[in-house]
Formats: C-alpha cells, sequence, structure tokens
C-alpha cells in the first residue's frame, strides 16, 4: 500500500512585479474583474508533472539543487500548497518539518509555546501533558522551558521544534533540511530518532542536500532538477547520477573561467591573487589541465590522477631552467610544490617549442577550489616566466575529511572497542 | 451555500487551537510591562480622561440629551468609543494578521481562517474588560449626579448587541485579511476609512443631536452605517437604560450575517494564494 501518492502533479506560481501589483489593483477596482485580475501572466513552474508513489514504510529521499522542486513538493504533499494539475493522496497522519518551531510565540514561555504548537500539530491537550517530560528533556531544555522563547538561541529554538514534532508520533513524516542548524550533538540524536521511526515502519520524505545522510539513511531517493524528477531508484546510483550533474556543471562553468585567462593582459593590481611576471626568455604559452587520460579537466574527485600540460617556447638557446609548480588552497596555503631543480633533474638546453606534463597519479586533497602556480625560471629563482595562481581546479569528493591532504588511511580496532562499520554504500 | 455552513461551523472544532491562541494573545500583549493586565482598564480609561477634557470641558456641548452637564457626555462617549475599539482594532489587526502569521501558513499546515477568529475574539475579551469599568462608571454617576439615567432591566439586552457586533466584525475580519495579503493598500486605506467611520458613527454625538435631526440626509446616511444601530445599541442600554433598536438592530444583524457569508467566501477563494503571497 502505498502511503503517498503524488500523480502527475503540476505547481505553478505566480510572478508578481510591483507594477503588475499596481496594475491588478487599479483594474481590480475599474473593471470590476477582481479574481480574473489575481491571475498573473508571469508563472514559475516549480513542479512539472511529478509522479511519485512511496510505499508505506519506506524512507524516501528527495535531493536536488536549490531551486529544483524539492521543498515545493514537501509543500504539496504537507497539504500546505495545493497542486495547481494533478493529485496528492497521503494516508495517514502527517507531520511536517519544515520549518522548526514555526509559530512560536516570541513572548511566550517555552511551556507555553509546547502546547500551543502541539495543538496545533494535531494534538490533545492530555497528549502533550503526557508527552510534556519527553519534549522537554529530548530538547535539553528543562532548565529553560519557563523562559520566554524570544531569549532562546536558535539551536535551542530548533531543538523545541524538532523534539515536539517528533513527539506527534506521525504516520508520515516530512523533513526538510531541518537538520541543518543543529549542533554536533543534537543531529545524531535526531537521527536516532528517525532511525527509530524507520524501524517502526513509519514512511519519511526526507529532503537534504546532507548526501551521505541521504545515503544512508534512505531505501529510495529521487533526484530532482528543474520541478522534474530525473532519476529515481537505489540511493547511491541516485546520487552518483545527481552528482555527475553536479560536476558536469562545475566543469562547464570553470572551462568558461578558464577560457577568460587572457594571457597577455593579467591585470597587476595589488593584492590581487592572479599575477605573471618574468622577462619570458622561455615564455609558457599555455597551461592545461587534463585527466590522465589525456581530456581536458577541471573538476577531480581525490581519487583521481591529474596532468598539468605545459607548453613552453624558449626564443634563444637557454641553457639554465627549472619547471616548477605548486598548488594553493583556497586560503593561499601552499599543498604541494616542486619544480625539477629541487629533484635535482639536469637541464642541458632548451630552444623553440617544447612541451612539459606534470603527471600526479592520486592527487589525494580534500574538497576545495585550488589554485596552480606554474613556472619556468634560473636555477638561482630568477624567473623567466612566472604564472601565480592563473589556473585553478576543483575537488569534490564525498567525503568529508578535513585538512589539506587525503593521506591514504586505515581504521583498526581491538575486539573490545565496540565499532560498526560505516553503513552500507560506504 | 451548504459549504460555507460546514466550513464556518468547522471553525468550531478548532475550538481548543482558537482558545489557546486566543489566549496567548492576550498572555502576549502585556507581557513585559509593570501593569500588564492592569492596561487594558486603564487604557480606555485614558481615553476617556482625555474625551471628557477635550469634548467635554473645552468644546463643552449644550445638549438636552447629556442634561448639559459634561459628566453625563463623558459617559455617553464611554458607551461608545468602548466597542468602537473593539472594531477598530479588530479591524486594523485583522489587516496585518496573515502577514504577521504568514510563517503558519507557509510553513505548517494550518487552517489560516482560525486568524481573523482569533483577532476579533481577542479584541471583544479587552472589550469585556473594560465593561466593568464602564458599568462602575455608571454606577458613580448615578449616585453622584443628580438626574442622572440610573440602570434599567434593559442591561440585559448588552450581550445581544455584542453578538451582533461580534458577526460584523468577524465578517470584516475575513473580507479585510484575505484582501488585504494581495492589495497592501488597503492597510493604509482602512486606517483612514476607520476615522472617517468613527465620526460617521454616532459615538460622539448623539442621533437626536439638532444637526442630524433637522437634515434628512444626514439621518439616511447615518442610518444606513450598521455601526450606527450597534452604537445605539449600547447607548440604549447602558446610557439611556432604553430597550434597544430592535427592528434596526436585527437588519443589521442580517448585514452582519451576510457579510460574514461574504467575507468567508472570498477568505476561502483566495486562501490558497496565501503561502505564496503572504
Amino acid at each position: 500500500m502505498n502511503a503517498i501518492e503524488v500523480v502527475s502533479v503540476s505547481r505553478v506560481y505566480q510572478k508578481y512585479s510591483a507594477r503588475h501589483r499596481f496594475q491588478t489593483f487599479k483594474s481590480a477596482l475599474l473593471k470590476g474583474d477582481f479574481f480574473k485580475s489575481l491571475r498573473a501572466e508571469e508563472l514559475v513552474t516549480a513542479l512539472d508533472d511529478v509522479t511519485l508513489r512511496i510505499p508505506a514504510g519506506m524512507t524516501f529521499g528527495v535531493i536536488g539543487e536549490n531551486g529544483s522542486g524539492k521543498s515545493t513538493l514537501l509543500k504539496v504533499v504537507a497539504g500546505i500548497a495545493k497542486p495547481s494539475r494533478g493529485a496528492v493522496a497521503v494516508r495517514g497522519k502527517v507531520a511536517a518539518l519544515i520549518e522548526l518551531g514555526a509559530g512560536f510565540h516570541p513572548e511566550i514561555s517555552g511551556r507555553e509555546n509546547v502546547f500551543i504548537n502541539g495543538i496545533m500539530l494535531g494534538l490533545s491537550k492530555r497528549e502533550i501533558s503526557r508527552k510534556f517530560e519527553d519534549i522537554v528533556r529530548f530538547a535539553e531544555l528543562e532548565e529553560f522551558i519557563d523562559a520566554p522563547v524570544k531569549t532562546y538561541s536558535s539551536g535551542m529554538y530548533m531543538r523545541l521544534g524538532f523534539s515536539i514534532a517528533i513527539n506527534v508520533n506521525p504516520d508520515v513524516l516530512l523533513i526538510d533540511e531541518v537538520l541543518a542548524v543543529g549542533d554536533a550533538s543534537f543531529v545524531p540524536k535526531c537521527l536516532d530518532r528517525i532511525d527509530d521511526f524507520r524501524r517502526r515502519k513509519k514512511t519519511i520524505l526526507f529532503v537534504s542536500h546532507d548526501l551521505a545522510t541521504v545515503e544512508k539513511i534512505c531505501d529510495k531517493v529521487a533526484w530532482m532538477k528543474s520541478g522534474r524528477v530525473r532519476a529515481l531508484g537505489e540511493p547511491k546510483r541516485t546520487i552518483d547520477l545527481y552528482l555527475q550533474d553536479v560536476a558536469d556543471k562545475k566543469e562547464a562553468e570553470f572551462s568558461r573561467r578558464r577560457e577568460e585567462v587572457d594571457l597577455e593582459h593579467i591585470p597587476a593590481e595589488e593584492g590581487r591573487r592572479e599575477a605573471r611576471w618574468g622577462k619570458r626568455e622561455v615564455e609558457i604559452r599555455r597551461v592545461a589541465l587534463r585527466s590522465l587520460r589525456g581530456e581536458p579537466k577541471h573538476v577531480f574527485s581525490p581519487e583521481e590522477g591529474m596532468v598539468i600540460d605545459i607548453e613552453v617556447h624558449a626564443r634563444e638557446r637557454v641553457k639554465d631552467f627549472v619547471f616548477g609548480v605548486g598548488i594553493f588552497n583556497s586560503q593561499g596555503v601552499s599543498c604541494y610544490g616542486t619544480n625539477t631543480h629541487l629533484e635535482e633533474f639536469r637541464p642541458r638546453a632548451i630552444e623553440g617549442r617544447g612541451r612539459v606534463a606534470f603527471r600526479i597519479d592520486r592527487l589525494g586533497l580534500v574538497n576545495g577550489t585550488y589554485y596552480l602556480d606554474v613556472a619556468v625560471h634560473r636555477a638561482d629563482g630568477t624567473p623567466y616566466d612566472y604564472h601565480r595562481n592563473l589556473y585553478s581546479f576543483l575537488v569534490s569528493s564525498r567525503h568529508k575529511d578535513v585538512g589539506i591532504s587525503r593521506l591514504p588511511h586505515r581504521w583498526r580496532f581491538s575486539p573490545s572497542v565496540k565499532m560498526l562499520p560505516p553503513r552500507k554504500g560506504r | 451555500m451548504p459549504n460555507i455552513g460546514r466550513n464556518l461551523v468547522g471553525l468550531f472544532k478548532y475550538r481548543v487551537l482558537i482558545q489557546n491562541l486566543v489566549s496567548r494573545e492576550l498572555k502576549a500583549r502585556y507581557r513585559g510591562t509593570v501593569l500588564g493586565f492592569l492596561w487594558s482598564f486603564i487604557n480606555p480609561l485614558l481615553l476617556m480622561v482625555i474625551y471628557t477634557i477635550v469634548f467635554g470641558f473645552i468644546i463643552n456641548p449644550r445638549d438636552p440629551a447629556f442634561d448639559n452637564n459634561p459628566i453625563l457626555y463623558a459617559l455617553f462617549l464611554f458607551c461608545g468609543v468602548l466597542p468602537w475599539t473593539w472594531f477598530s482594532s479588530s479591524s486594523i489587526e485583522s489587516s496585518n494578521i496573515l502577514m504577521i502569521q504568514g510563517n503558519l501558513i507557509k510553513k505548517v499546515l494550518f487552517p489560516a481562517e482560525i486568524l481573523p477568529v482569533v483577532v476579533v475574539t481577542s479584541n471583544f475579551i479587552h472589550f469585556l474588560l473594560g465593561v466593568p469599568i464602564l458599568l462602575a462608571a455608571k454606577a458613580l454617576i448615578a449616585v453622584f449626579v443628580p438626574r442622572a439615567p440610573g440602570f434599567s432591566p434593559y442591561l440585559a439586552f448588552l450581550p445581544l448587541v455584542m453578538l451582533v457586533q461580534f458577526v460584523f466584525s468577524l465578517g470584516f475580519g475575513f473580507l479585510i485579511s484575505s484582501l488585504t495579503v494581495h492589495f497592501r493598500d488597503i492597510r493604509d486605506i482602512l486606517s483612514n476609512l476607520l476615522t472617517f467611520w468613527f465620526f460617521a458613527t454616532p459615538i460622539i454625538y448623539p442621533m437626536t443631536f439638532h444637526t442630524i435631526q433637522e437634515s434628512s440626509f444626514f439621518r439616511a446616511f447615518l442610518n444606513l452605517n450598521p455601526m450606527t444601530h450597534i452604537m445605539q445599541g449600547y447607548q440604549n442600554t447602558v446610557f439611556y437604560g432604553r430597550m434597544i433598536p430592535w427592528k434596526r438592530l436585527g437588519v443589521t444583524f442580517l448585514v452582519g450575517c451576510a457579510l460574514l457569508v461574504v467575507g468567508y467566501l472570498v477568505f476561502d477563494r483566495l486562501r490558497d494564494s496565501f503561502p505564496e503571497e503572504v
């Protein structure tokens, strides 16, 4: 049996401009076509013929970029927004965690807000009294429950909101990116509660940008793009499709930016990241980043390798030359740097055109944007042509590790340390 | 049509929520003030003092209806200003309430139609808190001022007048709250309209004032104003100790019911646009 059925649902939003609104008011007054004038001409399609059937007991994830229609989908399922076309059916009591603590009144105490919020979510007063202790304990607000809610921090606010919503004990739970505000100790608690829901075979619709969590807790995932379901199925596969799409988009962005690098006209501004200097006895004519297979590429995973392809040209015969590269992260920290001199290559001569390739077998960097220095200079450091941060690439991975470099590693635990391996898909 | 009836009755099933929201409004209103709930009494009292000084002692109208006595005139004013405050603050709050509570409408599955009900009800309770002050003033004046009208059994009709006003205010509240979502201009129009409406209602002057009685235009104009009859209901039962103008009040009640239906229809029609517009 399906707990949630969304059948060819479209949702169209109206786009008003200030001028339009004024015209509406005028035409409403003058022509008397009041209801007709409320129909705007400019429309935004947030959901476009979406069909989803979610069986009872399933944890269903929805991923996608901002503005892809995820939240609208959730609102339509929650009944907050009405579909423009199509039908939505939800079986059982629904609780929507769209904005936690929506409807809290800042002036009155947490205690009173728990009651009113609970009633809003469909609990009776007696049920709330019975669950009150649980709600407060889960939110860790025992000391502050009688203080006005306006004195709460945003974390306390969110904890109380989550705690009330989760205690409504719904059959269908809708979650929209609400865990983003929680601190390091509260989020796992929330995830535990969600796990608990899963065990009790409740239906969960989970919208999130946190792909690792989606992959961990969802049975099935839909990827939405521009209001349509682009892929639907097994979590890892769907997430990979999504990530591939994101990588393609970033790649396109990077190559566009790359084309804009005009080697002849680097503005010499103070404090600029990019710069070029040197007399160019040996000139770097072109630098290209490629995959190990030779395709131009700008978005890499840490496991991938990279080739920095450098085209050089020496006007005259030069005998003293060193090639160097340096990789910097976005904070300007040098992640790695080397040159042919440090590695004790022995230059003999260069004249005319030439090619130098710097091959990295495995990047092993953490998530982020990196900038590249490429240079050719004398052994004493006098530059022929120094390109400072003129090239950039992106490392994009699902690992959340931090630092500069992703060191190859492995964990090991003695039997007395009870530690479960990461959940499926890791 | 039966649909509206069902929907309006459906409000009943939210009574616990309405009750809680009203008590929250009342609790929150004076939270943080030193005098707290006393403000519900002090506000109308101060207003009365101002009106008495300005209209009673400075302008000092010579009207036989008040026995040429400014104290009696002040009591007459009080009878009208108190319920008018209920109506005007209900209307102004209604015009804002959907925007103020926009979060509820956008983020929670929340029956928006209870918001105007909460506004009118919480202002009604404020009004009710002022009524004992009114009656105490009336009693004091009846004792100490010679030839002042005393209490009469017609006071028992007071709740009926309140009912008529409640229905009318609620209908107006539904209409105003839903329309303001689309036409924010209404907020500004409303505050001016209410000032005009206040003076177009026999509150600071009695219906028997000579200029009104001499002009059939003024009389007809005032009689077309539903608030006229509601205010006369209050003035008759409390100030004069007379029978309510039950025919006119009855018609006003029907007008109020019609306004409630129309207001609710408009509200219901616009409801789906609230989540994206507020």
